[in-house]
């Protein structure tokens, strides 16, 4: 059987005053249900708006789509909005950075859940809806439901707040759910809590879930894949062991440098990736990392003229885009180490 | 809760003692002497009729003692005039106009339901019609009928009340009769005909003054629309037209209540241009000419009646925002 969620060759593009953006310029991946893929990469490498564009949620008039994004089947990128808006919230659900933005600040919480939940079960009368509501709260482990559900977003903290969106987005039960930064906004010990709670409600639900972090330990501690993404495209795709554990790519281990660890020597030096991340509407020739990769081959060399493919390493572990040849790469990898 | 309606009612009264005693004293900074005023051309005015006239308003006090007895009038009613030939005015008492020699009270009760029924059309106007283009103009951003909106608005919030009503007025009144000629009927009377004759007024002061909501409700949507919990609502798999409505409108119209509450308490002191343009008897009518006359029993308790308007609009939309936006808390 097809896994869920298929993206192949996905390219979105904004035209804006400036020039045209290509914030995601060829994307192909595959979730399954009951299995999480992590997309990883700095603030405009397109992983954001590659979830929005599964999700339908890009204004269809400023916005040129391109390729497939397969959601049980159907083809997101092809079918009509009124379609696409009935595979929202109930085969596809999205949660969102900050939860205190993304729930409306006039309505109860209990009310945008039974929203939710009757927008796609119209035969629903309020008490069934009401019902449904307060069992869910009561699974994302929000204490005292019944008392909760009439109170409005901004008398839950942080970390409720996310439990009540994530309540609100499994409410109909979604085949995929996408978490675009679930725990950024949070303190880091509710973000273990919430990462605990997705994870056991996936094993519950049985959804695929994408998850979009730029944090790493958050994707070490739930992706069973990871996808880095830099300038629009992917870098490097594969399990989250090998990615984490063997990277390949420059930019993988510049961000695996870039992050602490606890079982590491705590005065070890973090290593930030030099320069920021590229112009979307003018990327760098050839592998668009190429200005910020400190082991590139040099002003001819096709790191500067070529636009590398995704390549699969020769034992088949994961998939990497770079021209350094693997022996190269390997060894290096022990030099970073 | 309580204590803060309390705290503001007793600010409010704070504004209005403040005010009054301003006025107060406005009258009798005024160089002619009142009685003059009453008698009319001050040559032909006998001195005996002066001192009688002096009397019958209780203007010979000192000006403490009138402005005490100002306010004794508002809360329980007194007595003015000669001790041999008092007048009772009862509670609350604004005194009498020097010119119609009748009380105040009176004069303002027939004036305010003529200025009360313009207000609440007009602001009606404005605001249904204000912020349906401004919405409209927000979701077609950059469409000709955004431009073409824009534009009016402008063309709106540029016009002059004496300007637009008379060409109304020509146009639908006198060119071709396809309109009654503006008048006030007590609602209670004919409602059709209050109607009729308000609708003039109506359309005059709400097309000018809708651009503003029309620019306001654009703006604050737009803003709302780049909301997260907009966002949210879409990725729900909420149609249209309920994201628009009550997620999105829900959001940005809490400012324009606000606006529309201070604009309703600042038009019931009175349309002066609207009602002199169209020849309705309100309180922006009686006050211009009371001002003219010196007629000052009138301007205090027209300039008193638009500044409790004022303190009650202030008040009341404070305590809407409450039912608005559950995150606001009074205290």
């Amino acid at each position: 059987m097809a896994p869920y969620v298929e993206v192949r060759d996905l390219r979105v593009r904004f035209t804006t005053e400036d020039g045209v953006v290509r914030a995601v310029d060829g994307v192909s991946f595959a979730v399954d249900r009951g299995h999480t893929l992590g997309i990883v990469g700095e603030s405009g490498s397109g992983k954001s708006v590659t979830s929005l564009a599964i999700m339908g949620l890009h204004d269809r008039r400023r916005t040129n789509i391109t390729g497939q994004a397969l959601v049980g089947g159907r083809d997101v990128v092809a079918l009509d909005e009124e379609a696409v808006r009935r595979l929202r919230g109930r085969d596809m659900a999205m949660i969102f950075q900050d939860p205190l933005s993304a729930l409306h600040p006039y309505y109860t919480v209990g009310r945008q859940i039974i929203e939710a939940y009757r927008i796609h079960h119209p035969e629903a009368g309020k008490r069934e809806a009401r019902q449904r509501a307060l069992d869910m709260l009561g699974r994302v482990g929000i204490p005292q439901p019944a008392r909760r559900i009439d109170q409005y977003p901004h008398e839950f903290s942080g970390g409720m707040r996310q439990r009540a969106m994530i309540a609100m987005a499994l409410v109909n039960d979604p085949d995929l759910l996408i978490a675009d930064e679930p725990t950024t906004a949070l303190d880091v010990t509710v973000q273990a809590q919430i990462l605990d709670l997705l994870a056991g409600l996936q094993a519950e639900f049985h959804s695929a879930i994408i998850l979009i972090t730029h944090d790493l330990g958050v994707v070490s501690q739930v992706a069973d894949q990871v996808l880095v993404m830099y300038g629009g495209r992917g870098v490097e795709h594969g399990s989250a062991a090998r990615v984490l554990r063997e990277p390949q790519h420059p930019y993988t281990w510049g961000l695996l440098s870039s992050v602490p660890t606890l079982h590491g020597d705590a005065d070890a030096d973090l290593v930030p990736i030099k320069g920021s991340p590229p112009s979307l509407i003018n990327l760098p020739s050839g592998c668009a990392f190429h200005p910020r990769c400190r082991y590139q081959l040099g002003p001819a060399s096709p790191c500067v003229t070529t636009v590398p493919e995704l390549e699969p390493t020769r034992d088949g572990g994961q998939r990497v885009a770079c021209h350094l040849p693997e022996t190269q790469r390997r060894s290096m990898l022990e030099v970073v180490r | 809760m309580v204590r803060y309606v309390v705290k503001r009612i007793l600010l409010g009264a704070l504004t209005l003692f403040v005010i009054s005693v301003a006025t107060f004293l406005l009258f009798f900074a005024v160089p002619n002497n009142p009685a003059e005023v009453i008698c009319g051309n001050g040559k032909s005015c006998s001195q005996a009729r002066i001192q009688m006239l002096e009397e019958r308003f209780g203007l010979n006090d000192p000006i403490p003692v009138q402005y005490a007895n100002y306010m004794k009038g508002i809360f329980v009613g007194r007595d003015i005039g000669a001790a041999n030939d008092p007048r009772h005015c009862a509670a609350p008492c604004l005194g009498y106009s020097f010119r119609y020699d009748d009380e105040v009270t009176d004069i303002i009760g027939q004036a305010l339901p003529v200025t009360l029924s313009i207000v609440i059309g007009a602001i009606t106007f404005q605001v249904v019609f204000g912020v349906s283009i401004g919405m409209i103009s927000a979701l077609r951003r950059g469409t000709v009928f955004d431009r073409l909106a824009v534009g009016i608005s402008l063309i709106g919030a540029s016009t002059q009340v004496y300007f637009l009503g008379y060409i109304l007025l020509i146009l639908f009144v006198y060119e071709t009769g396809f309109l009654p000629p503006p008048g006030y009927t007590p609602i209670t009377e004919n409602p059709l005909a209050w109607a009729g004759g308000l609708l003039l007024p109506w359309i005059t002061l709400g097309f000018i003054f809708s651009a503003v909501y029309a620019r306001l409700s654009r703006a604050q949507m737009i803003e709302t629309l780049s909301e997260d919990f907009v966002r949210t609502a879409r990725a729900k798999g909420l149609p249209k037209r309920q994201v628009y409505t009550r997620h999105a409108l829900r959001a940005a119209i809490t400012p324009i209540v606000t606006i529309a509450g201070l604009d309703l308490g600042a038009y019931l002191g009175g349309t002066v241009i609207t009602e002199t343009v169209f020849g309705m008897k309100g309180l922006g009518l009686f006050s211009i000419r009371a001002v003219e006359d010196l007629d000052m029993p009138i301007v205090m308790a027209t300039v008193l009646l638009a500044a409790l308007f004022v303190v009650v609009a202030n008040l009341v939309v404070d305590l809407l925002y409450t039912v608005i936006d559950p995150r606001v808390k009074l205290g």
